[in-house]
């Protein structure tokens, strides 16, 4: 080390010890960060930004058009449709994943020598759950001569029926609980066995100590689940993709199968772009809000 | 008396539950080995009453000549190359992030947080738009050459809170050696760094390996399809064809992910439990 500085002389000398700086070596191991959300986050913002002001269908050339696309998309009827249906999709399947996953996590807690391959048995689908061939199998679990129907004699014809085809995917995303499960088996089993001791001298019932001791010192895990698989479910895009395509009569048109739809299929890649930054808008002001209420429902006192 | 009976109740219980969670699942294993004209006739029986192959034989065959081969080929490359690159260039931003003081630190370190919050389906349009510009769309490219600079916050960030809990006094010691940043990066911090990576790099292969919208959006020939591509032309086309090669590939597409669970469940349960990470 020490002969190379020493053959070292002028502007390479310099140079050599500016390399040798903590500052630049910092910047340079960052370096691969900045330019990577430079080129693949922030241009590619600025550019659908810009497209959103302009009639673009992606081959011909871009027509400013300054904010018409945000006007209209007001007065889009499958606009607040697809608003809907995403909401409604996120709100209802996200708590009762949460709610599985406790539940189930608290039926795992105990440490018996089949515990693990019961915990392999409820991962599976969460790992699983993200294929393609999940979301194909499902399809087919809930065809009219699918697995449901063959097996409790139903017959509903469930993904073409508008009252019931947003409840299969609904079904799905909740099927998937494992990953949330795990963490909350892990984070339970660090809650210190001495707590529960203390109630019970004070002769706390087992459902005082689940609301009293294991609920508020789980709490930031499940608002962190709860801020993360919201915005993922707000985002919900390959199951409707490929299970319902948005059918029956929009009622599984998500926000982001939607907005797929208006720039690829319908060529109003303008438009899509306008219907992104009205995206990235409403989770900036969801997560804001739920951040801002934190401390409302979240113990942070530590042990 | 009263302490067994309650035992054997919760075991009873929770191995129904597991039953019935993974009961779809082997429903797909045992139809792809039925007769493909009773797989809906039969559905409410598990077990087929021949075991057949030859859905399997039928659907390798894929499309157009294009056998399923080819798409597993097209995907292990794209998994592999993204996951080499994530794991590599999230190591040099952390290290840069957990050891080394410089002006601005704190303002990539917000940056990176952002990207955690920026799900994939925000940036669809934006990417594709730029990628179109770059002449990108039916390459490769937008699916690898993205990953090798660290725009996975939450990679960076896990490495990030890894190399915080080695200790300093490594690094220090090999500074009074004479070691450079970059010489106690490379023989110090990346070899302690392994356990990490690999579990970064497990979590990016079936992230990448599962991925369908981009595949989606970027490839438009079915030479250059991947697996979730595959199954989704697969499963338009099924309403005339053929659902015992349909579930026989999607059968064959689960395997890697499988392995991994089999040979690999520490690093995932670890993973997700202590870590937070996705599976």
């Amino acid at each position: 080390m020490k002969t190379k500085t020493d053959q070292r002389t002028g502007t390479g000398e310099r140079l050599y010890r500016k390399l040798m700086k903590e500052s630049t070596a910092g910047l340079l191991f960052s370096l691969p960060f900045l330019l990577g959300f430079l080129f693949f986050i922030l241009i590619p913002l600025l550019l659908s930004l810009y497209y959103s002001l302009c009639k673009y269908n992606i081959v011909g050339k871009a027509e400013f058009i300054g904010m018409k696309n945000y006007v209209s998309i007001f007065s889009d009827a499958k606009f607040w449709k697809s608003l809907k249906v995403t909401c409604f999709y996120a709100v209802v399947s996200v708590p009762l994943r949460v709610l599985f996953a406790l539940l189930v996590a608290l039926l795992l807690l105990r440490d018996t020598k089949a515990t693990p391959i019961y915990r392999a048995m409820y991962y599976l689908p969460s790992l699983l759950g993200a294929s393609v061939a999940v979301a194909i199998l499902w399809k087919q679990v809930f065809a009219y001569d699918g697995l449901v129907n063959a097996i409790f004699g139903f017959k509903t014809a469930w993904l073409g029926d508008a009252d019931w085809a947003i409840w299969v995917l609904i079904l799905l995303s909740v099927w998937q609980f494992g990953s949330s499960m795990l963490i909350f088996v892990s984070n339970l089993k660090q809650i210190p066995g001495t707590l529960y001791d203390a109630a019970k001298v004070d002769g706390g019932s087992g459902i005082q100590n689940f609301f009293r001791i294991t609920l508020p010192l789980l709490s930031p895990t499940i608002f962190f689940n709860l801020v993360m698989q919201s915005i993922n479910g707000l985002m919900v895009f390959a199951a409707g993709q490929i299970i319902t395509g948005g059918k029956p009569m929009d009622t599984t048109l998500f926000y982001a199968l939607y907005m797929y739809n208006q720039s690829f299929t319908y060529n109003n890649a303008g438009y899509g772009s306008a219907l992104g930054w009205v995206l990235i808008g409403l989770v900036a002001l969801y997560t804001a809000v739920l951040f801002a209420t934190k401390r409302f429902w979240v113990y942070e006192g530590g042990l | 008396m009263k302490k067994r009976r309650k035992r054997i109740a919760y075991h009873v219980l929770t191995l129904l539950g597991g039953i019935l969670m993974i009961y779809p699942l082997l429903w797909m294993v045992f139809s792809s080995l039925k007769d493909t004209t009773t797989i809906f006739t039969t559905a409410s029986q598990l077990l087929p009453e021949k075991v057949t192959f030859e859905n399997y034989a039928k659907g390798w065959q894929g499309f157009s000549k294009i056998t399923f081969g080819t798409f597993i080929r097209n995907t292990l490359f794209v998994a592999f190359a993204a996951t080499i690159l994530t794991v590599l260039s999230s190591a040099l931003v952390a290290y840069g992030l957990a050891r080394l003081k410089y002006r601005g630190r704190n303002v990539v370190f917000a940056l990176v947080l952002l990207t955690m919050m920026l799900p994939g389906e925000i940036m669809m349009i934006p990417q594709y738009l730029w990628y179109n510009k770059l002449g990108w769309i039916n390459t490769y490219l937008p699916m690898i050459l993205p990953y090798g600079f660290a725009i996975q916050g939450f990679f960076v960030y896990q490495m990030k809170n890894f190399i915080e809990g080695l200790p300093r006094e490594l690094d220090e010691a090999a500074k009074i050696d004479g070691c450079s940043y970059y010489t106690i990066f490379l023989r110090i911090i990346l070899p302690l760094l392994k356990p990490a990576m690999g579990t970064v790099a497990i979590f990016s292969f079936i992230n990448r390996w599962n991925d369908y919208m981009s595949p989606l959006l970027y490839l438009k020939t079915i030479p250059n399809y991947t697996v979730s591509l595959a199954l989704k032309l697969f499963c338009d086309q099924s309403s005339t064809s053929d659902y015992g090669a349909m579930f026989a590939m999607s059968v064959v597409s689960l395997i890697p992910i499988l392995l991994i669970f089999v040979f690999l469940q520490r690093y995932l349960i670890e993973g997700i439990s202590t870590q937070g990470l996705k599976g």
